[in-house]
C-alpha cells in the first residue's frame, strides 16, 4: 500500500472517488446521483472484467453472472432472513468468489476461445438454475418489503447511503486493478496474456493464476450487484443475468483501452454519457445494441488500443503517470 | 419403454439437423481458426427467411431452400469482408470480439423490427406411423435433407477443385499461397459456405419448432456442443456429433423439464472438452 501511495496515480484515483462522492452530495442533486450511480456500476463491472480481458487476455462474455448472483444472494439474505445489509453484501462477495474459484478450476483448464464459449454457457446454466429455484422466487423473482429500509433510517437516507457504498466499491475496484497491475501476480497475468505457453515455461503457475484472477474479478461485481438490486428493491432472473450488461462491460473495456486502469474508468464514463443521449433520442432508443455493436466493431477493427492507446501514442509521457 | 425408443428416434432425426448447423460453425473454425459468434443469429436469419418466403409470400416451405442457400452464401461473403478479413492471423480474442460485435448489430436490428414475438411456420406433411407412434413428416424430411446437404458438402470438399483448395488452406495457409491458391478468395468462400449451412439448417429447424429473434443462442450452444463432440474442423464428425446430441436429447426429454436441457448440454460441453481436448471423434489435425 505504501509503495503505491508514493505514486501520483494513487492520488488521481482518490480525486476521482472524491468527485463522485461530493458532486451530488453538495447540491443534494438526486438526478445527478442516479446518473453517477450507473457510472459507478459500469466502472466496477468494466474494471473487474479488465482483470481478465486486459491483463490475462481471456474474454469473459458472462461476467454479468457475478453481478446477478451477488444481487440474488444479498437480496435473499436481507429479505428472507433479516441479515444486516453489510453482512449480506460481504456474504454475496465471498460466496460468489468461492463459486467462481470452483467454476474457474474447471473451465480455466480450457484455453482461449473455449474458455470464452464456456463463460456464455455458465451464464445460461446459472440463469436456468435460478429460474427453477423456488426459494429465490423462480422466474417471478424477489420483491423487497419497504420495512428493510428502516434500520438504515428510511428510504431517502438509505438511497444516499447505498450511493456512497457504490462509490466506495468503485474506488476499491480501481485500486484493485492498479495494485494487481503493479504486483508480481499482475506481471504473471500480463505474461499469460501475451503468450501462455511461454509464461508457463518461465515458471508462471498459469492454471492457479487464471483461477485466482477469475475469482478475484467476481468479488466486487457481486457486492455491486447486491447494492444495485437492494436499491431497486426487486430482482428477477431476466434483469439479473441480462447479457447486454456484460456486453456493455466489454465495449467499455475496449473503448477505454484494454489492460489500462484509467482507460476503463474513462470509457465507462463516456459510455454512460453516450447511452444517456441514445436513450433520450427518438431515432436511437430502440437501437442501443446496434450502436454498441458498431462501436465495438470499429474499435476492434481500427483502434485495438482504445482511447488510452491513442493517448499513449500521442503523448508518450503520460505513460509514466497514467496506468 | 416404446415411448422412450420413439423419443430417441425422433432425437436422431432432429440431431441430423443440429449436425448440419454445426458443420457451418466447424468449417469456418477448421479453415481459419475463427469462431463465428454470429452463427446463432445466422441460424435465426434462415428461420426468418423461411417465414418471409413461406408464410408471407406463400412459397411452398421446402422451395425456400435454394434461395436461403444462395442468400446465406452472399451474407457470409459480406461477413468475411466486414468482420473476419482483418482478423485472420491475429489473436483469437480479436475475431471473437469482431464477430460478437456484428452479432450485436444483427440482434439489435432483429429485435428492433420483430421484437421478441414467437413465429411459427405451419408445415403439413403426412407422418410415418409405427405402432402407436407417429413420426412427423417434417422431422423425417428435415433429417433427409440435412443428410443430403452434408453429403454434398463432403463431395464439394473432396471432389471439386475449389473444395480441395479449401482443405489445402485449412492444412497450411502459407503453403497453399505458395502453390498459387488465392487464399483470400478461398477464405471468403469458406465463410460463405459456413453461413449458408447455418442458414439452411435454420430454415429446416424453422419447419420443426416455433422461433423468436433470440432463439439463436440456444442453437449456437448446441452447435458448439456438437462441434466439441465431433472434433474441430471435421464436418463429417459434426454430423455424427449432431446425431449423438439428438440421441442424448431424445433419451433425456421424457425425464427432465425442458428448461434444464441446455444446462445438461453445457455441462457435457465442459466435461468433454476437459476429457477429450480434441473432441471425441477427432481424427488427425487438419483432417478436413
Amino acid at each position: 500500500m505504501l509503495r503505491l501511495m508514493r505514486r501520483p496515480f494513487f492520488w488521481i484515483i482518490a480525486l476521482v472517488i472524491a468527485v463522485f462522492a461530493l458532486a451530488p452530495a453538495i447540491g443534494d442533486d438526486v438526478e445527478l446521483r442516479e446518473r453517477l450511480a450507473l457510472a459507478t456500476v459500469y466502472i466496477t463491472l468494466a474494471s473487474n472484467l479488465n482483470l481478465m480481458l486486459g491483463y490475462a487476455g481471456y474474454v469473459n462474455f458472462g461476467s454479468i453472472v457475478f453481478f446477478g448472483l451477488g444481487g440474488y444472494i444479498c437480496v435473499w439474505l436481507v429479505n428472507a432472513h433479516n441479515v444486516p445489509l453489510a453482512a449480506s453484501l460481504l456474504a454475496a462477495g465471498i460466496g460468489v468468489s468461492a463459486l467462481a474459484l470452483l467454476f474457474g478450476l474447471g473451465i480455466l483448464r480450457l484455453r482461449g476461445a473455449f474458455f470464452a464459449l464456456s463463460t456464455i454457457g455458465i451464464n445460461e446454466a446459472v440463469q436456468a438454475f435460478v429460474q427453477n429455484f423456488e426459494p429465490w422466487g423462480g422466474s417471478a423473482g424477489i420483491y423487497i418489503s419497504p420495512a428493510v429500509f428502516q434500520p438504515l433510517g428510511g428510504a431517502a437516507r438509505a438511497l444516499w447511503l447505498i450511493y456512497f457504498m457504490l462509490v466506495a466499491v468503485m474506488g476499491l475496484s480501481l485500486y484493485l486493478s492498479y495494485a494487481i497491475k503493479t504486483s508480481k501476480f499482475g506481471l504473471g497475468l500480463l505474461a499469460i496474456g501475451q503468450n501462455e505457453d511461454a509464461a508457463a515455461v518461465l515458471g508462471v503457475p498459469t492454471p492457479l493464476y487464471k483461477a485466482l484472477v477469475y475469482s478475484t474479478s467476481a468479488f466486487l461485481p457481486a457486492i455491486t450487484g447486491g447494492l444495485y438490486f437492494f436499491k431497486s428493491a426487486f430482482i428477477q432472473p431476466s434483469d439479473a443475468f441480462d447479457l447486454s450488461l456484460s456486453t456493455e462491460a466489454i465495449v467499455i473495456a475496449m473503448l477505454g483501452g484494454q489492460g489500462t486502469v484509467t482507460g476503463v474508468a474513462l470509457g465507462a464514463y463516456l459510455y454512460e454519457e453516450l447511452r444517456g443521449y441514445l436513450l433520450t433520442s427518438e431515432t436511437f432508443s430502440h437501437f442501443q445494441l446496434v450502436v454498441s455493436g458498431v462501436l465495438l466493431l470499429v474499435i476492434v477493427l481500427f483502434f485495438p488500443g482504445g482511447l488510452m492507446g491513442f493517448i499513449y501514442s500521442r503523448f508518450p509521457r503520460t505513460q509514466k503517470v497514467l496506468e | 419403454m416404446l415411448g422412450i425408443i420413439a423419443s430417441i428416434i425422433d432425437g436422431v432425426l432432429v440431431g441430423l439437423v443440429y449436425g448440419l448447423a454445426a458443420m457451418g460453425l466447424t468449417l469456418i473454425w477448421g479453415v481459419m481458426d475463427v469462431i463465428n459468434l454470429t452463427h446463432g443469429t445466422m441460424i435465426v436469419a434462415g428461420m426468418f427467411a423461411l417465414y418471409g418466403l413461406a408464410s408471407v409470400l406463400g412459397v411452398p416451405p421446402y422451395l425456400a431452400l435454394p434461395p436461403v442457400l444462395i442468400g446465406g452464401f452472399l451474407v457470409g461473403v459480406l461477413l468475411y469482408w466486414v468482420a473476419v478479413h482483418r482478423m485472420v492471423g491475429r489473436p483469437p480474442l480479436m475475431s471473437l470480439l469482431s464477430t460478437f460485435a456484428v452479432n450485436l448489430v444483427l440482434i439489435g436490428v432483429g429485435t428492433g423490427i420483430w421484437g421478441t414475438a414467437l413465429f411459427n411456420v405451419a408445415v403439413s406433411l403426412p407422418g410415418v406411423s409405427i405402432g402407436r407412434y407417429t413420426f412427423p413428416g417434417a422431422h423425417i424430411l428435415a433429417a433427409v435433407l440435412a443428410a443430403v446437404i452434408a453429403g454434398l458438402l463432403y463431395l464439394f470438399l473432396h471432389r471439386t477443385r475449389l473444395g480441395k483448395a479449401v482443405r489445402a488452406v485449412a492444412n497450411n495457409r502459407e503453403a497453399a499461397e505458395l502453390v498459387g491458391i488465392p487464399t483470400t478468395r478461398v477464405l471468403a468462400v469458406t465463410v460463405g459456405c459456413g453461413v449458408a449451412l447455418a442458414g439452411v439448417s435454420g430454415m429446416l429447424i424453422g419447419t420443426l419448432f416455433p422461433f423468436t429473434v433470440l432463439s439463436g443462442d440456444g442453437f449456437q450452444l448446441k452447435s458448439f456442443v456438437v462441434t466439441v463432440l465431433g472434433g474441430f474442423g471435421n464436418p463429417v464428425g459434426a454430423l455424427l456429433g449432431g446425431v449423438a446430441l439428438g440421441l442424448l436429447e431424445g433419451a433425456v426429454t421424457p425425464f427432465v423439464p425442458v428448461s434444464w436441457t441446455l444446462v445438461i448440454e453445457f455441462v457435457l460441453f465442459v466435461l468433454v472438452l476437459i476429457a477429450f481436448p480434441g473432441g471425441i471423434f477427432a481424427s488427425r489435425r487438419g483432417a478436413l
